[in-house]
């Protein structure tokens, strides 16, 4: 009979010292790891002359094919032009663009994926000894957060003209790309929405949509719709909506997705989102998905349009690479595709949003400085204040 | 103190206290870890740096009454967590190693692989399939027309989504603690006249604890440190303050602070469970030189078929209901036309890296578990426990230590793969630690001790002697470790190197812009793969056994 313990510790297999399997293990694992490419340094350069690579645009079937826009003189072309972007933006959404951005200026794209929240964190531990040359983000309010700690560079006026004064950082440090829109999902089988919606957010206090409306007080988009509504109509009318909101039972969910899935199963019967996951749901589940959008308009403080966007940091010493990925964001090539692929709101190049969304000019948003919105820490603290969250 | 200690007085002070109460570990032992202890309190150290840099606004956030309520609350999760884990796994263990349950084999890898699965898709898995108007109610409605059931979100949805997550940390303990476990023991009670189950509280159940124990610390520590899962069920703990300080607020301060508060919290936890372990008393090693015999499995009779449902029911809760979530999520994408990509290169960076982290958690585990059992003493007792700290933080905390100290002390080291894996193993030290250290106190001293006098080094020990014999602890931790880095998220995405992917990043990447399809696929994959390493770990305990 076979004993386990006997037989290791027979002199037998004190001879196989097991040091050589965890060697070979290891270096499998660093095998694994050189193979995928990861940690091999970047891809050689092109040589000089070389037309521009296009295999990404062309494994990209999504993406219009480049514009006119002809490649831009490469004065640097001896030595290797590489950008690093830190994104807070999912790579789902924006892959493809950054990549087209690399085939079209023959610059090497390296890319730093994660939420903007983690990102404008680690930014800000970082700080002047990042190694990014850009940063792109999600929501204002991070932006906002980054140039307030003085880490962006100012953006060329140029640039900066090619975008609604609305829709850009006042001071000139960052850019909006696109806009997201604030709504209101319902549920098409429990609301008429020619009958049953209010013409304001600040309706959904009354006692008719009591236990009806979902939210999600830990959203960053919400949050940065709060810090709007302080904006607009100051703490006081923020702090007696949110304690509104609150006792009329408005159910808590943890960010947009879960909350555009369940109103659409009936849990609720509106929920406060950005207008695009519904877009995504409908491409994903068709037509006969149960929710809806809808634009509240008015100038009113629910119809608020965010902005994801750019900034160049100061501590870049590749300022023109970034300033040229800037306005590539800005072109039509890029707002095309936010407005196609991610079904948001174009801001520039005179693009016009997908589908059956309504143009951003009806959408009336309320008149609320974008980079006003880095003042989260103060909504936060109202939130906590308010109870809506501990 | 003699005048011979001249020169060594004032340096060895310090180390004279640190190994008050023991033997004096030999240096091969006792360096690497202090090198591991080092790495271990640059957590710490971090949020200290960033909680000095508050004012009084931080205390006065943090000393709230509400704060004493999530205090509350996170401890009941915490508790419930720990308590329902091993109600479930305690049972398990011994039906799939003890017993002529059918299908055995399945069931050992079927049961551990709720671990591979991440817990922010767990949760959304449960919220979809057991919400007031999930699948579940669906169903209900359909045969019985029931309109809704109770809300899941909140404590119970927490509690649960948390058990059928981390219930394996348990069960894989007590499963090797009882492969191990001295047979001639149980014989000789059986012997003496006390029937099966005397047998059972007396013996067998004494000898298990310290496996026990281990399992439930990681449980309640990992309950501590989740985010996904509370997040989901919207159950506010102190993860979830850390959570909206940074997320929210990006005040780096008071997160840090309530990281602290944190630390302190797990420490107890810790305390608590040593001094547990410490009333048992008691060796847990085999009382002769290897006497196992196989022994025969214990015949279930009639109770087979209770037996069978009772895993099938834990099997299908906590990996059925996922997967089948994944799996309709990947077919209605893949009908309605989305493009189905199975991310090879992200896999191969996902086992490549989680295979460096598990290897380099083992050796850096392997001399703090020596230390815990063979020098129980001051030092080793401290080390120990700083090594939970990592478990307990969110990862995104321990993340941005690590950026903190590579951007400012090591530039060399940032956004380096070497980088990344010290991250898992602050990360992940515990879940190899314990299993080290649960086959280490089954293995007798004396063989050791007899090797030593028989003229090895220490280092000579350690490599022939005492490493063989915790080989299944060796093997059992790096599993959990491939395990646990396979699905790591903030940390991965913080810390790895630029354009870095792994399976974890591109399902968040995926599920975070609602692409349930794009994100189910690799989800799926994710799951295959975690499953190999837990195959082979089961295969292994096998031959061992027949």
């Amino acid at each position: 009979m076979e004993n386990p313990i006997m037989n290791s510790i027979s002199p037998r297999s004190l001879r196989a010292v097991r040091l050589p399997v965890v060697l070979a293990l290891s270096l499998l694992a660093l095998s694994l790891i050189g193979c995928s490419g990861a940690g091999s340094p970047p891809a050689p350069a092109p040589a000089p002359t070389s037309v521009p690579p296009t295999p990404a645009a062309e494994r990209e079937p999504t993406m219009p094919a480049p514009t006119s826009t002809p490649v831009p003189p490469t004065p640097t072309a001896e030595r290797e032009r590489t950008l690093i972007v830190y994104s807070g933006r999912s790579q789902t959404l924006v892959d493809p663009l950054l990549e087209s951005f690399g085939a079209q200026t023959g610059v090497t794209v390296r890319v730093k994926y994660a939420g903007s929240a983690a990102t404008a964190a680690t930014l800000l531990e970082e700080g002047d000894k990042t190694p990014a040359d850009v940063v792109f983000m999600q929501d204002p309010g991070s932006l906002g957060i980054l140039a307030d700690a003085g880490m962006f560079a100012p953006l060329p006026s140029a640039t900066l003209d090619k975008v609604d004064p609305r829709f850009r950082s006042p001071a000139g440090l960052w850019v909006g790309t696109s806009g997201r829109a604030r709504t209101v999902v319902y549920n098409t089988d429990a609301i008429n929405p020619a009958t049953d919606l209010p013409p304001s957010i600040l309706d959904f206090t009354k006692p008719e949509w009591n236990g009806r409306v979902g939210w999600a007080p830990r959203n960053g988009s919400f949050q940065a719709f709060v810090t709007g509504l302080r904006a607009q109509l100051g703490e006081d009318a923020a702090r007696a909506w949110l304690v509104g909101m609150r006792d009329n039972g408005a159910v808590e969910y943890p960010k947009n997705t879960p909350i555009v899935a369940a109103t659409a199963a009936g849990e609720v019967d509106v929920g406060f989102v950005n207008h695009y996951y519904l877009e995504r749901f409908l491409a994903e589940q068709g037509p006969g998905f149960g929710a809806r959008n809808y634009f509240i308009g008015n100038g009113d403080p629910g119809a608020l349009v965010l902005v994801a966007g750019v900034g160049i940091l100061s501590a870049s010493d590749n300022r023109d690479v970034a300033a040229e990925f800037v306005d590539f964001m800005l072109s039509a090539t890029a707002q095309q595709y936010f407005a196609s692929e991610i079904r948001e709101y174009p801001v520039a190049a005179g693009i016009a949003p997908a589908g059956e969304l309504p143009p951003l000019e009806s959408l009336n948003p309320p008149n609320v400085d974008l980079g006003s919105l880095s003042d989260l820490e103060g909504t936060l603290k109202l939130l906590q204040e308010t109870g809506v969250l501990p | 103190m003699t005048s011979g200690d001249r020169f060594g007085l004032i340096p060895r002070a310090p180390l004279e206290w640190l190994f008050e109460g023991q033997a004096r570990p030999p240096v091969v032992v006792w360096a690497p870890a202090a090198v591991v202890a080092a790495l271990l309190l640059t957590a710490p150290l971090y949020l200290a740096i960033r909680t000095l840099g508050a004012g009084p606004d931080a205390a006065d956030l943090i000393f709230r009454a509400r704060t004493l309520w999530v205090v509350v609350r996170t401890i009941a999760l915490m508790a419930t967590v720990m308590a329902g884990c091993i109600a479930i796994a305690a049972p398990l263990a011994w039906l799939t190693v003890r017993t002529d349950l059918p299908g055995r084999g399945f069931w050992r890898v079927a049961t551990m692989l709720p671990l591979a699965l991440p817990s922010y898709i767990v949760g959304f898995t449960v919220a979809v399939g057991l919400g007031p108007r999930g699948i579940l109610q669906g169903w209900l409605e359909a045969a019985f027309g029931i309109e809704s059931i109770p809300s899941i979100y909140g404590f119970p949805g927490a509690a649960f989504t948390l058990i059928i997550i981390s219930f394996p940390y348990v069960l894989l303990p007590v499963r090797a603690a009882l492969w191990n476990l001295d047979v001639s023991l149980e014989e000789s009670a059986r012997a003496l006249g006390r029937d099966r189950w005397q047998t059972f509280r007396s013996v067998t159940l004494p000898m298990l604890r310290p496996a026990i124990l281990a399992g439930g610390l990681l449980t309640a520590l990992y309950a501590l440190s989740d985010f996904g899962a509370v997040a989901i069920m919207r159950y506010e703990t102190f993860t979830w303050s850390i959570f909206v300080q940074y997320g929210a607020a990006l005040n780096r301060t008071l997160a840090a602070a309530w990281s602290l508060a944190l630390i302190v919290l797990a420490l107890g936890v810790v305390w608590g469970e040593n001094a547990a372990r410490n009333t048992g008393g008691g060796r847990y090693y085999r009382s002769r030189g290897g006497a196992t015999q196989r022994t025969a499995p214990v015949p279930l009779g009639r109770w087979r078929w209770p037996a069978l449902a009772y895993c099938a029911s834990i099997v299908l809760l906590a990996l059925g209901l996922p997967l089948a979530v994944l799996l309709y999520w990947t077919i209605r994408g893949v009908t309605a036309g989305e493009p189905l990509e199975l991310l090879w290169r992200a896999a191969a960076n996902s086992m490549g890296v989680s295979a460096l982290a598990a290897i380099l958690t083992v050796i850096c585990g392997a001399p703090i578990a020596v230390l815990a059992v063979r020098y129980p003493g001051r030092f080793s007792r401290w080390l120990e426990r700083l090594g939970f700290v990592g478990f307990a933080l969110p990862g995104i905390v321990i993340a941005l230590g690590l950026v903190y100290l590579g951007v400012n002390y090591a530039p060399w080291l940032y956004q380096s793969l070497a980088m990344l894996a010290i991250a898992y193993v602050t990360l992940f030290l515990p879940a190899a630690v314990g299993s080290l250290r649960a086959s280490l106190v089954q293995v007798r001293p004396e063989f050791e001790d007899a090797a030593r006098s028989l003229g090895r080094r220490p280092w000579q020990v350690l490599l022939t002697i005492t490493l063989p014999l915790v080989r299944p602890g060796i093997l059992t931790g790096a599993a959990l470790v491939f395990l646990l880095t396979m699905k790591e998220l903030p940390a991965t995405l913080i810390l790895s190197p630029i354009g870095f992917t792994t399976l974890a990043s591109s399902i968040w990447a995926a599920a975070e812009e609602a692409y349930f399809a794009r994100a189910a696929a690799p989800a799926l994959l994710l799951v295959a793969i975690s499953s190999i390493p837990l195959a082979c770990i089961t295969a292994r305990e096998e031959r061992r056994q027949e």
